[in-house]
């Protein structure tokens, strides 16, 4: 792996002291590379995103972006971060008062000071990448789950951030989208050299066009890294598992509970 | 005794709970104000908050004035006429909408028709994670969503207390002078030069100031502070119209006691 641009050296974080989301993990993300973190439902990879964009706080360890050490509580640093992020958001996020065009608009019109004239190009540009400049003037209630989820890529990279963190980007894509989807995060990554995060169950997507990938457990741990071909060649039973989508193996599918015979009151 | 101690315990943590709840609240509102220089300097947003809340609640409050008028009208012309005094009855209707119940019940309809909407609004943005979308976007929700509503909520409301006590006279003269038959030029006259424009309809409409802070400032507070969950939101909504009310009874109570003690 090249140089990191992002790290997590030794997070630990809980939502609440009962329960830890993540334990001791430290990850490194690289400029120009698409990063995949996988794992389970409640492994924490949705929690790393939001740990690197300051939405949630009080974690032990250190995050650093640029060899600068990621401190939740100064605005001004959190702010600087944020505007060379971008940021596609588990169910969209989108402004539900303003239509797809505006969607796009929005961080253009906030941040780049750029005429109206050029934010209309841009903004048709990057609907245009994600299939839907004839949608543009669509309100949010008109769009389906997947072009809901198309609209907000396409605002999550309207600025060309540096950094992408994309939570669950091809949930509820047709084929074709979720291609489409893939190849415009990959291309955008290696041309902009983005730092891109990519968290997704799809294991047979995000290898296709990740250049690295973690592997979450339950427990909030690292379980395994390295390039796709690196994870596929893995022979951890965990790994195997989770790839290949077994039913049986080191993972639990079910919830800690007492046994089922207890439950239903047939214990003898 | 142990059942009056823990009576008196569970008043005081009654009480340091409420006194918790209203620093917070406190602190949110002087926090927002921060933001209303920039949500000022940017007209068009307040503009578009302004007829969310000021326009779209036209029509309740003349539909309220003017029945608010008829009633007065009616009320006070069969108390008045027992003393001979019905003359006096466009007087007396306009003292009582300008001074009290213009901005009184402008203030409880605001709080009910724009007010929840502001709760709920921000609060599904916020179940929606659309304030998140924003944080994280380096737009900081406060500035660009609260500010320009708080604005537009503290202009309304004098605006939409003097409209509703402009047609609750109207609706008076309605019912005084065409319907009844008092005369129209004691109706008018007796309020021309008994009405002052300062001590009167200006108080009036400091106070309608004053709701339309306490009115906007709650609904936002609660649609922010509102749990991110379909039922979160529905409770915010009612805390929004309860909290609202009795703080505009209250401080309508301060501030007439302030302005209307001296003759």
């Amino acid at each position: 792996m090249t140089s990191p641009f992002i790290e997590f050296d030794h997070v630990s974080f809980g939502y609440d002291a009962s329960r830890t989301i993540l334990n001791d993990v430290s990850l490194r993300f690289a400029r120009g590379q698409v990063t995949v973190i996988m794992g389970g439902s409640g492994s924490g990879k949705t929690t790393l995103l939001r740990l690197l964009g300051g939405l949630s706080s009080g974690y032990q360890g250190q995050i650093r972006v640029g060899g600068q050490v990621l401190d939740a509580a100064d605005r001004e640093q959190l702010y600087a971060l944020r505007r060379r992020s971008g940021m596609l958001f588990q169910f969209g996020a989108l402004f539900t008062d303003l239509d797809v065009f505006d969607n796009v608009a929005f961080p253009l019109r906030e941040h780049s000071g750029l005429p109206e004239s050029m934010i209309r190009d841009l903004v048709l540009m990057k609907l245009q990448a994600v299939g839907l400049r004839g949608a543009a003037r669509l309100g949010i209630s008109q769009l389906s789950g997947g072009m809901a989820r198309r609209v907000a890529l396409a605002r999550a990279v309207a600025l060309d951030p540096e950094i992408i963190m994309a939570d669950e980007p091809f949930a509820g894509l047709d084929p074709i989208s979720m291609g489409v989807t893939a190849d415009l995060l990959r291309s955008l990554t290696h041309a902009i050299g983005a730092t891109t995060l990519l968290v997704s169950h799809d294991v047979a997507k995000c290898f296709q066009i990740a250049d690295y990938a973690y592997l979450l457990s339950s427990r909030g741990t690292v379980v395994a890294h390295g390039t796709p071909a690196q994870m596929q060649a893995s022979t951890d039973p965990e790994v195997r598992q989770f790839i290949l989508g077994e039913p049986d193996g080191p993972v639990r599918f079910h919830f800690p509970a007492p046994s089922v015979a207890d439950d239903l009151g047939v214990a003898a | 005794m142990t059942a009056l101690a823990n009576g008196l315990q569970r008043i005081g943590a009654a009480t340091l709970r409420w006194l918790g709840s209203l620093g917070h609240a406190a602190t949110f509102f002087l926090d927002l104000l921060r933001f209303v220089p920039g949500a000022l300097a940017r007209p068009a947003l307040v503009a578009a908050q302004l007829y969310a809340v000021g326009n779209r609640s036209l029509v309740i409050i003349m539909a309220s004035g003017l029945a608010v008028g008829f009633v007065l009208a009616l009320q006070m012309y069969y108390a008045l006429v027992t003393y001979g005094a019905a003359e006096s009855l466009g007087l007396i209707v306009n003292l009582a909408l300008v001074r009290e119940l213009g901005p009184v019940v402008t203030a409880l309809l605001f709080a009910g028709r724009a007010g929840t909407s502001l709760t709920a609004e921000i609060g599904l943005m916020k179940a929606g994670e659309q304030l998140a979308a924003m944080e994280m976007m380096a737009v900081d929700p406060r500035a660009r969503v609260l500010a320009p509503r708080l604005v537009a909520g503290i202009v309304a409301m004098p605006l939409l207390a003097a409209l509703f006590s402009a047609v609750g006279i109207i609706g008076a003269w309605v019912v005084a002078v065409l319907l009844i038959g008092v005369d129209g030029g004691n109706f008018w006259s007796l309020m021309q030069s008994q009405v002052d424009v300062w001590r009167d309809v200006g108080n009036g409409l400091i106070k309608a100031f004053a709701f339309g802070i306490i009115a906007t400032g709650v609904a936002l507070y609660q649609g922010w502070e509102a749990l991110a969950t379909p039922e979160g939101v529905s409770r915010a909504t009612t805390r929004t119209v309860v909290v609202a009310s009795l703080g505009v009874l209250a401080m309508d109570f301060i501030l007439t006691a302030l302005m209307f003690t001296t003759p």
